[in-house]
């Protein structure tokens, strides 16, 4: 038996060629139907996600099954020019396991193709289109990704200025919920930041923006309250969080202003995270108790050392992969006949 | 006999307390199964040491030094188990393990005498108020540590910096709040224990006696202006430390005019 693997990915395919292959869940039991039609192919699993399309499949007949699936896209893409790469049994397992693991994403060490790739397993065996080969090769997939993430350090940190903000609420709050944010000026990215932490449970949003329509629209748009740029310093009551990113050439918080305001807010943390360009908030404003002030440099500096951290755990985790590797072929060749 | 039980327990905590030392220097700092079994085990070993000299002693072991700095050692690893998982700040260990290996250490390397004291005619009043003084110092103790944890993650959240401490340190608000209770909870045991030494009308030694009046009025001071006036949680656990501290170089002074007495 031979595991094949033919795909693309974000690395050797733009997303309007992506976009083309990617096969919908609607589509999903037609096309598995469709490959295992395909003679000497015996099982099938199909892998479509936003950066990747693949296809993992279990024959004895490699070549005829690698021609059936070419036929198959040519069919239902209209594309003669297949720009997908093939692999046979030892790199298609590697590569499963290695995507599984979140070594071949765009971000190193994402943790959210695991859950795609457990989907697009349990669709498949749901349309009975694995056999005991391709259950194997998955349940083995699962377990060394686990053990990747447990072992290494391959998920550290986040990676993007919004998530790193996100990570440092918990980190100064630890629950989210109840928590009151601020967001003065409704830019794109504080849009963002403000969204993920509602998502993960902060109880008011306030929006303040010079154009009071705009701050009106966001503020309806995540479910929080606008109120006037001059007034905001009213509202800053009980808020925990406080987002800037407005145009103002000068900083708007100081520390003068600050201390007053921090009069009524007793002993409760107060984290700021200035996404402004020049910034909005004074930097000795960082100095007062209790204050965790966070610009876009030191954003993007933690954001870049979690990527740093991760890049040096890719050769730990391509150890542990080789190993797991080793021990799936391993238990091919004993199982020569297993069942179709 | 004794000897064995305490060089074991010991040795638990070193090999925890190396073993973690390995994990941070591998980025981890989390504590892992081996730094809470050897806690596990040096707090089991530690009570049988202390059952077998109260057996001899007929009381609870408190009537040398040594006895009050294993004793301190066992009940602050006592209070570790009963409050680490409850504010769920499993990271406590790691940093209460040397606290307690650093209490065993100073009590075998010091030059202080190891024989019981053989039995008299004691006040059970006055062991009650020696032991809950001691489960209270032990709570003062974890709660300097929870104020030194509070210390380094506010150093960390300031520098702006990341790396491996922030991201395995709870967060600071629970480090506040941890170290407020325990501050609450030692002040509340060490009141019962001074009315226990009350009732017992035990004569004690006036610089004794403001001594701890020192160390239970500061505590309180500590206790009511973080309930009525807003002091800072950094000040807090700076001065959590600084009363820690003054609990650790005055409680030989203080076994020393009780046994003198």
């Amino acid at each position: 038996m031979t595991i094949l693997c033919a795909g693309i990915n974000h690395r050797n395919a733009a997303v309007e060629v992506r976009e083309r292959f990617a096969i919908g869940t609607h589509e999903l039991e037609a096309s598995l139907s469709s490959l295992r039609r395909i003679d000497g192919l015996f099982g099938a699993v199909i892998v479509s996600t936003c950066n990747r399309v693949e296809f993992y499949a279990s024959s004895v007949c490699p070549l005829r099954a690698m021609d059936g699936l070419r036929r198959f896209l040519v069919e239902r893409t209209g594309c003669t020019d297949l720009p997908f790469y093939s692999h046979d049994s030892l790199p298609s397992v590697r590569h499963l396991f290695r995507v599984a693991c979140g070594l071949d994403s765009m971000v190193i060490g994402e943790t959210e193709i695991l859950g795609q790739v457990k989907q697009a397993y349990s669709a498949a065996a749901d349309h009975g289109a694995t056999n005991t080969c391709l259950n194997k090769l998955f349940q083995q997939a699962f377990r060394v990704a686990k053990q990747v993430r447990t072992e290494t350090r391959i998920t550290r940190g986040s990676t993007s200025v919004g998530s790193v903000a996100v990570e440092l609420a918990g980190k100064i709050f630890g629950d989210l919920s109840g928590r009151k944010v601020m967001v003065l000026g409704a830019g794109e990215t504080s849009e963002r930041v403000a969204r993920s932490l509602v998502s993960r449970g902060v109880r008011t949003v306030i929006v303040s923006n010079r154009t009071f329509d705009r701050a009106a629209a966001l503020a309806d748009s995540i479910g929080g309250l606008a109120v006037h740029f001059d007034h905001w310093h009213t509202a800053f009551d009980e808020v925990d969080i406080l987002i800037c990113s407005t145009a103002a050439p000068h900083p708007i918080v100081t520390r003068e202003k600050l201390e007053k305001i921090l009069q009524s807010h007793r002993e409760r943390p107060l984290f700021i995270i200035d996404l402004a360009v020049p910034r909005d908030v004074d930097p000795s404003v960082n100095t007062i108790d209790n204050v965790y002030l966070y610009d876009m440099d030191s954003l993007e500096q933690i954001a870049r050392q979690s990527i740093e951290i991760r890049q040096t755990e890719v050769v730990r985790c391509e150890q542990l992969i080789d190993r797991h590797v080793r021990d799936f072929l391993t238990w091919m060749h004993q199982h020569p006949t297993m069942p179709r | 006999m004794e000897f064995y039980l305490l060089t074991g327990a010991t040795l638990c905590l070193i090999a925890g307390f190396a073993h973690t030392l390995v994990r941070v220097s591998a980025g981890k700092i989390q504590p892992g199964r081996v730094n809470l079994a050897s806690m596990v085990g040096a707090f089991a070993l530690l009570s049988l040491d202390l059952w077998m000299r109260g057996q001899v002693q007929r009381s609870c072991p408190l009537y040398s030094l040594f006895d009050v700095l294993l004793f301190m050692a066992w009940a602050t690893a006592l209070l570790y188990f009963l409050v680490g998982s409850a504010y769920r700040l499993s990271l406590l260990g790691t940093f209460t393990s040397p606290l307690v290996l650093f209490l065993l250490l100073l009590a075998q390397l010091a030059p202080l005498s190891r024989d019981p004291i053989p039995a008299t005619a004691r006040d059970p009043w006055i062991e009650f108020h020696a032991a809950l003084s001691l489960i209270a110092y032990g709570a003062f103790a974890l709660a300097g540590i929870a104020g030194l944890m509070f210390l380094v993650q506010d150093r960390q959240l300031k520098k702006r910096k990341g790396g491996s401490l922030l991201y395995n340190l709870p967060p600071i608000t629970e480090l506040a709040i941890a170290n407020t209770r325990l501050i609450l909870l030692g002040l509340i045991i060490l009141t019962v224990a001074f009315a226990a030494g009350f009732l017992s009308g035990m004569q004690v030694n006036t610089l004794k006696f403001w001594t701890s009046a020192t160390i239970w009025a500061a505590y309180g001071i500590l206790v009511l202006l973080r309930q009525i006036h807003p002091l800072a949680p950094r000040k807090t656990a700076i001065l959590s430390l600084v009363a820690l501290g003054f609990i650790l170089v005055t409680l030989p002074a203080i076994q020393h005019l009780s046994t003198a007495k």
